[in-house]
């Protein structure tokens, strides 16, 4: 990849460990001893050496089996979990020139509310089931500043729109929602600061496949129309390959291979990527 | 009428009940808060003759505070004959013997429960408040570790949408007393439950305001010349109570805090002045007038 190309997320040397750690942690773990957990000290190295560049407008797809890390690695990026170790910088924020993992939480924040938007495989880690659907895309939109009620209004009530909620079911609460709608209040949501970055983890998981084919339509949609960077996980490959342009393969914690979407899928070239590969019904 | 003068000065305890030592961690940590404008400063908070709950916050800060040459003057809901500041009065005086006074303009020292006087306070006097719950995050967070993190990363976002979505339901936001505000644009505070008039004389004072949550164990101060601004929406403006075409039916005052009475003729609604002694003064003022007059 070449480096001249305008990133908006660049992440550098990612690493997640739980538990105490020992010299030969991330020696012993990894693909090529099919484990990550430390035979050692016991610890778990859900993320090692990971490294990518995201660049504008792209969608970069994450795949790998249960376990493998997909989550801890969005979930640190979003600040969700504390990093071992490594760098993240963020376009959008201090030129591109600011390690995020470094900054004090109250800047974390700052960043999350107004940079990033995050939609979760379970909706109810995004959303708040007690405020309504109209209320949940205030909080982002009140966090990113915007004080204004009739703004705030009129944004929820667009965005609800977008994403399929009927304007009448605004003042609900989610709590009484099925599945999907929640799923789609959350996309709301995410949206709804206009962030430039937007992480997408297992976002169809556990939705019948119908909706589900909604929920990805919307998010292409969304991609093609405001051009927002999306980092997708998911162990499914077929939402890969409708979704993401580029494609990473995590294995044990370890980013195994990178490449185009259709590279990976035609011509896998690591032996985890093609048992994956092979495995797609 | 109560016979201020007929309280006296009890051997037997150290000044102002609380012995030095106390005393002084109070002052310390009120001056931190002092330093800190709105952040709740943990403080001991010991066992008083009074239970917790029944103003012990705002005493203990007053009693740390308070010296031989002060004058005290002690308010419950705005009334010095409440029968929670004569308790407190009764306290103070007997265990200090300091003066004490009705007048708001001529007490040194305040401590109020539920209201801010109507008269104007100077720089010289500092006025003392009493505080249930000194946490304004309790209406949307019930882990005081989870709000202490909020506070710290100015994280109020919650409290917004509990605001916004007051709007949704009622068309307006219904909270009365305890108005959350913004001091020096940075911490929320619980301005303890004054009604929404009070709220405005809090910002860019010239007093002092200490508040003490004895229950709670925490102090927190508005120093003067300081920002105190409820949240409100840019399009939806914070506002006070409404008293329009209303007068107190002692002193005919029409732009003061009043209570809602029932026990005019056949069964309707009065208006009085919450603030008792304001009112008075005002009657006694008016009394003068006539006699002056009358001359």
């Amino acid at each position: 990849m070449p480096a001249s190309n305008a990133f908006v997320l660049r992440v550098t040397n990612l690493a997640k460990r739980y538990g105490q750690g020992c010299p030969s942690c991330y020696a012993l773990t990894g693909p090529a001893f099919a484990t990550n957990i430390c035979p050692c000290c016991g610890s778990i190295v859900a993320c090692h050496d990971i490294g990518f560049d995201l660049e504008e407008g792209e969608i970069l797809g994450i795949v790998g089996e249960s376990g493998s890390g997909k989550s801890t690695l969005v979930r640190c990026l979003y600040f969700d979990e504390e990093v071992t170790g490594g760098e993240a910088f963020l376009a959008a924020y201090g030129k591109g020139g600011v390690n995020l993992f470094a900054e004090s939480s109250q800047r974390k924040r700052f960043i999350r509310n107004h940079l990033m938007g995050m939609v979760y495989q379970n909706p109810l880690l995004g959303i708040k089931p007690h405020f309504t659907a109209g209320g949940n895309v205030a909080e982002k939109l009140l966090t990113a500043d915007v004080y204004n009620y009739a703004d705030i209004r009129a944004r929820a009530a667009s965005l609800l729109t977008r994403t399929e909620i009927p304007r009448a079911r605004m003042d609900d609460f989610p709590a009484r929602f099925s599945g999907g709608m929640q799923q789609r209040v959350q996309i709301a949501k995410a949206l709804a600061n206009n962030p430039p970055l937007l992480f997408l983890d297992e976002i169809t998981t556990g939705l019948d496949l119908s909706v589900q084919a909604r929920v990805l339509d919307l998010v292409k949609e969304i991609q093609r129309e405001l051009g927002i960077a999306m980092l997708v996980v998911s162990h499914d490959l077929g939402v890969i390959r409708m979704l993401a342009d580029r494609t990473a393969v995590l294995k044990n914690g370890r980013m195994v291979e990178i490449g185009l979407t259709d590279q990976i899928l035609e011509d896998p070239q690591h032996q985890y990527t093609q048992l994956l590969v092979h495995s797609m019904l | 009428m109560l016979n201020l003068k007929a309280i006296e000065r009890k051997g037997g305890y150290n000044f102002a009940f609380l012995d030095e030592n106390t005393k002084r961690e109070i002052r310390r940590k009120t001056l931190k808060a002092v330093a800190i404008p709105g952040y709740q400063v943990p403080f001991a908070s010991p066992e008083l003759p009074i239970a917790r709950g029944w103003g012990t916050g705002g005493l203990q800060v007053t009693m740390s505070i308070i010296g031989p040459d002060d004058t005290l003057k002690v308010i419950d809901q705005g009334c010095d004959g409440g029968v929670n500041a004569v308790n407190i009065r009764k306290l103070l005086v007997k265990t200090t013997g300091v003066g004490t006074t009705f007048d708001t303009a001529a007490a040194s020292i305040i401590q109020t429960r539920h209201r801010i006087p109507e008269e104007p306070m100077s720089g010289r006097q500092i006025l003392v408040l009493q505080v249930p719950i000194p946490e304004p995050l309790r209406f949307v967070e019930a882990s005081m570790a989870k709000t202490r993190e909020m506070h710290s990363e100015m994280d109020y976002s919650r409290m917004w949408v509990f605001l916004y979505e007051n709007i949704v339901k009622w068309g307006e936001i219904t909270i009365g007393a305890r108005y959350p505000s913004l001091v020096n644009k940075r911490y929320l505070i619980d301005p303890s439950p004054i009604p929404r008039w009070d709220v405005p004389k809090l910002h860019m004072a010239e007093t002092l305001y200490l508040f003490g949550a004895g229950r709670e164990k925490r102090i927190y101060a508005v120093p003067p010349h300081t920002s105190v601004e409820p949240l409100e929406f840019e399009d939806i403006r914070f506002r006070v109570e409404d008293f329009s075409g209303k007068a107190c039916v002692r002193c005919g005052s029409d732009h003061t805090y009043m209570n809602e009475i029932y026990g005019g003729p056949g069964g309707g609604k009065l208006y009085v002045c919450s603030d008792s002694s304001r009112c008075d003064k005002l009657r006694a003022q008016r009394g003068e007038a006539k006699t002056h007059a009358g001359k």
